[in-house]
């Protein structure tokens, strides 16, 4: 099949490129352009390792067809700046500082989700934000820092847009008020005395 | 690269169709989500595209002048969603839209596609089901309006042919209009699955929201096609909410209505037990959502 050369319009700038229309925009950003922050996971929509930002929304570029995408304006990781200092943006700032971050494979697709969910200028609770990142799955961090790490960039947002809203507290199973500890540490000492191997 | 003979990128509706007929082992492409991966299994490799991803003319929603409601068979599950005229009229359609798969799926995938493909456990299939959608179907012979309930003939088999297109679902005013409805998915996990059940149920109330006017309830999964459960339908009609056999025996009808089956998602037996508590709790959301009051049940 001969190939045909399409314009796409990926980070702000007109790319031209060679593509065969049975390609996915994976492949087209990753292996015509370069643009390596895209990773090939499940290659059936369900992990959002591929995401790309499709005219402000994400999408699974591994089940997008290129041609599909021509005329629409792409957004990757490689995109994203802060447009006053040219720096990385907030979201990427707050990745980073609540070290929602391990082995950083799924990264640039939560990212970009980010990018999506603080573009909505609207408040999220905790949990609105779990609904919006299930397109995502991140098998090392057990999400907890990736929700903190978004609210707080969502806090940035509404601070720049001068709307209140509250970082809530992020808890865990792990989190036990002072007298549960003591009412533990009594139990476990109690185990200790009828232990019967003590003899 | 996936494993197809051509792609071709139809201009409008008359364009796909044309080129359709030109190709014998060719097939629809919307938004791709299920077609792609079905390429990509090599369960329709080999197939030629016709691609109707951007073509305008099949999206958006609107409401005509009689009142009904017409939805773009390419209208993606994210826009049924946030769409004022559905999240006024038919909540429960917005709910079972946002149920499907998971966010980036719900931004290119169409609710056409979802009801061509003919599952029964298309989430939007048992409430367009519930509301009696009209589908407008296009073909080389022209257009022809086929009714929800005689569109599906089997599993993953529909009334459509290879080369017809489906243009839109218009819902008429009198299935919607002061009715209240609620969506229950059963599936393992929250996102990214299956329905193992589904359940759609719209209710009108009377005026003085204590007896039943109309009730309509339809399942995903519960036969091999998405149906309605008349006998718990008729049963229900004209009873008072606070009756408190209600519940009970409107759920033995509906479970008699369906004929769920063995799969590897579930037992036949599990989904017995779905279907009947599916169609209390339903019910039960739907009518507090028309203002109804149900003390007797939490």
């Amino acid at each position: 099949m001969s190939k045909r050369i399409v314009c796409l319009h990926v980070n702000g700038k007109d790319r031209e490129v060679a593509i065969d229309e049975r390609e996915s925009l994976y492949e087209t950003l990753r292996n015509e352009l370069r643009l390596t922050s895209i990773k090939k996971g499940c290659e059936v929509g369900e992990c959002g390792a591929c995401s790309v930002l499709l005219n402000g929304r994400c999408v699974d570029s591994c089940i997008y067809l290129t041609v599909w995408a021509v005329g629409k304006d792409i957004v990757t990781v490689e995109g994203l700046k802060d447009e006053s200092n040219g720096d990385i943006t907030d979201v990427q700032k707050e990745f980073i500082k609540q070290a929602a971050v391990q082995c950083g494979f799924c990264t640039p697709g939560f990212i970009l989700k980010a990018v999506e969910i603080v573009g909505h200028n609207k408040p999220y609770t905790r949990d609105e934000i779990k609904k919006l990142i299930t397109g995502n799955l991140c098998r090392c961090t057990g999400y907890m820092n990736i929700v903190t790490a978004i609210e707080y960039a969502i806090k940035h947002n509404m601070d720049k847009l001068g709307i209140p809203y509250e970082v809530a507290p992020a808890t865990s199973s792990f989190d036990v008020s002072d007298d549960e500890k003591e009412k533990m540490l009594k139990d476990v000492l109690a185990m200790q005395d009828n232990d019967v191997t003590k003899g | 690269m996936f494993d197809i003979s051509f792609l071709y990128e139809a201009k409008d509706v008359k364009d796909a169709i044309k080129k359709l007929v030109e190709n014998e082992s060719s097939e629809i492409v919307s938004g791709g989500t299920d077609v792609l991966i079905r390429v990509r299994e090599g369960k329709d490799a080999g197939m030629g595209l016709v691609s109707i991803h951007n073509v305008s003319e099949l999206k958006g929603i609107k409401l005509e002048n009689d009142g009904s409601i017409v939805i773009g068979a390419g209208t993606t599950f994210y826009d049924v969603t946030n769409n004022e005229i559905i999240r006024k009229n038919i909540l429960s359609l917005a709910e079972a839209a946002d149920t499907v798969g998971g966010p980036q799926i719900r931004q290119v995938a169409t609710i056409g596609g979802n009801i061509c493909n003919g599952a029964t456990s298309a989430d939007t299939a048992s409430t367009l089901v519930a509301l009696d959608a009209d589908i407008v179907l296009e073909g080389p012979k022209g257009e022809r309006i086929v009714n929800i309930k005689d569109f599906y003939t089997g599993p993953g088999k529909t009334v459509r042919e290879r080369c017809e297109i489906c243009k839109c679902f218009r819902i008429k005013k009198e299935n919607y209009e002061n009715y209240y409805g609620y969506y229950f998915k059963y599936g393992k996990r929250k996102s990214l699955e299956i329905a193992t059940l589904g359940c759609s149920v719209l209710v009108k109330l009377n005026s003085a929201k204590d007896t039943i006017e109309n009730v309509k309830i339809a399942y995903g999964v519960a036969s091999p096609t998405p149906s309605r459960a008349k006998s718990a339908e008729d049963f229900a009609k004209g009873k008072r909410v606070d009756d408190k056999s209600l519940l009970d025996t409107f759920a033995e009808k509906a479970l008699s209505d369906m004929k769920p089956r063995d799969s590897w998602r579930a037992s036949k037996e599990f989904r017995e037990q779905l279907i009947k508590e599916m169609a209390k709790r339903s019910l039960v959301n739907s009518i507090r959502r028309a203002g109804g009051k149900i003390e007797y049940y939490v």
